[in-house]
């Protein structure tokens, strides 16, 4: 079968393998190589080894901040989404009617999108916040937590679900037998419930972590980094050094590269864990 | 014990009711203010719009001639619909090839595609829409194959998965049976294929129709074909007087289409949803 098959290799991967190269491996590898480059546009390149990585850090804290930032709103919204999300879950698994409405709605604003989540978000923090004569963009703790909130309304239901999924999988008898066997509602979550939805709390985790890492449209809508760029996340200072300030492009491809390998870093922990875990089990 | 377990579940009811009011509050808010007078948005955002407040439909005329969001709204939809079937066709094909045929290149090809899983955006966008920019792909049709490239990784990864679990004996039964390689695809495989179908459909739909970033890139704001997104973005993100009154209509008009969707085919993209954090 397989000698058949090879003859067919432009029929079933060229087209794939064209758009991967120009939207992907091209790009990619061009993009690598000009962080060590100076250039404005992508012709007139000169090598110049690692002076883009060293500006990124030492032209301005805006890079450093926006790392800060990033890192301090991924730890709120990893923690707040899960624990929302797992409880939920716990109430939806009940034997309770109506829990499928429930789900329906707790996961609708997963699918609008970040840019229109952003907006909804400003007017309604600016409208509460005007009660107080202040703004969103006052104070960059109002842009911090708006964030964590417009995340949890995102995320939550999503997480939910995948959760929702792996506690339906939680056999009941063992339950049973552990509440015939005297115990209580708290021990069975702890000994029983969480170990065995383990596999769906790494997956949650790393989910809410890279997503908060890669986030850019909510952060772009809802305060665009304002005031004075403290709300900028590592995405959008990426997207405004490249943009923003001719003749820096090289150092926004450098902050790019770096982006990514952290990203890289977390998809690769993720990956052990599950790894080690399908090992114990 | 029935007892204590029912008023439990008295209570948990009326924390759910609460969050449902909650996840509604800001939709419903939304509605409510696209229906004011835009200089009353910011001074009495939480009062119902009467009297003077009241604005009819002046917003959404408003809205929809600033953006021209009936253009906005085809090119989204040609953009995402042409993209999702082009994405399935292409790369159910590449998976199935890839992972049928064992050889040193098919490996590698798929270890890429799951490698470029784990690439953010932003590490290709400036080459990137520089790249489409010199081989003019800066118009829908290009757009499609961006999203074909930039989209394959997860979806030749997922169909790649369902296809192992396939045994392989029904294909070399049609193989002998002198099935051509192409209409065994057709014939055999993508009837197998149809649940990953769904899921690999709905995860790029959900990405393309609410994607910014990419778009604005490529496309840009000179042209005519702005998606959603971008024209929300176009109407806020420009300088000068904002336009509250018809950013409120807009954002109802962006999220009307993504409900209706979603109420057709809620139970599909859940399992989706599902299928894909799990495996991605």
């Amino acid at each position: 079968m397989q000698r058949t098959l090879k003859k067919y290799f432009i029929v079933f991967t060229l087209p794939t393998l064209i758009a991967f190269a120009i939207a992907f491996v091209i790009p990619f590898v061009y993009g690598i190589y000009l962080s060590f480059c100076s250039f404005t546009t992508v012709t007139d390149t000169k090598w110049v080894w690692f002076d883009n990585y060293i500006k990124a850090f030492s032209n301005n804290k805006e890079f450093l901040n926006a790392l800060w930032f990033t890192a301090k709103f991924a730890v709120v919204a990893l923690v707040s989404i899960n624990v929302f999300a797992f409880l939920l879950s716990l109430a939806l698994t009940r034997k309770i009617k109506g829990t499928n409405i429930f789900r329906t709605i707790f996961f609708m604003p997963n699918l609008i999108g970040g840019i229109v989540l952003g907006y909804i978000w400003q007017c309604i923090i600016n409208g509460v916040l005007s009660k107080f004569d202040l703004y969103l963009l006052s104070d960059s703790k109002y842009g911090f937590w708006g964030l964590v909130i417009l995340m949890n309304w995102q995320m939550v239901g999503y997480m939910m679900v995948i959760y929702i999924a792996a506690l339906q999988n939680v056999p009941s008898d063992l339950l049973d037998a552990a509440k015939v066997d005297g115990a209580g509602a708290m021990q069975r979550l702890r000994y029983i419930t969480i170990p065995m939805v383990m596999p769906s709390i790494t997956i949650c985790t790393f989910l809410t972590l890279s997503n908060s890492f890669k986030l850019f449209d909510q952060n772009l809508a809802l305060t665009a980094g304002a005031p004075a760029k403290q709300t900028q996340m590592l995405a959008l200072d990426i997207y405004n050094t490249f943009y923003g300030r001719n003749g820096f492009e090289g150092v926004g491809q450098a902050k790019a590269v770096m982006f990514f390998v952290l990203v890289a870093v977390i998809a690769f922990t993720q990956l052990r864990f599950t790894r080690s875990r399908e090992v114990e089990s | 014990m029935i007892r204590k377990e029912k008023i439990c579940n008295f209570f948990i009811y009326i924390i759910l009711i609460a969050l449902v009011v909650l996840f509604f509050a800001p939709v419903f808010f939304v509605i409510l203010n696209s229906f004011k007078e835009k200089l009353y948005i910011s001074s009495n955002p939480f009062s119902i719009p009467k009297g003077e407040m009241f604005a009819s439909l002046t917003n959404y005329t408003n809205g929809i001639e600033k953006t021209s969001f009936f253009h906005a709204f085809g090119w989204s939809t040609f953009i995402t619909v042409g993209s999702v079937l082009v994405i399935l066709l292409c790369t159910a094909m590449t998976a199935w090839y890839i992972t049928r045929v064992k050889s040193k290149l098919t490996s590698f090809l798929y270890y890429m595609f799951v490698f470029s899983m784990v690439v953010p955006f932003q590490m290709v966008m400036f080459t990137m829409s520089k790249l489409t920019d010199m081989l003019h792909m800066n118009n829908p049709l290009g757009m499609i194959v961006v999203y074909l490239g930039f989209g394959a990784g997860l979806s030749v990864f997922m169909f790649a998965g369902f296809v192992k679990s396939i045994p392989v004996e029904i294909e070399e039964a049609a193989l002998i049976d002198g099935c051509s390689p192409i209409k065994m695809f057709f014939t055999i495989i993508v009837p197998i294929l149809k649940p990953t179908v769904i899921t690999v459909a709905i995860l790029n739909t959900m990405w393309i129709w609410n994607d910014y970033l990419l778009p604005y890139l490529t496309i840009g704001l000179s042209t005519e074909y702005k998606t959603i997104p971008v024209v929300v973005q176009y109407l806020m993100g420009s300088y000068g007087a904002k336009d509250y009154g018809a950013l409120m209509a807009l954002l109802v008009l962006a999220i009307i289409p993504i409900i209706i969707f979603y109420l057709c085919c809620q139970k599909y993209i859940i399992k989706g949803v599902v299928a894909g954090a799990v495996k991605g």
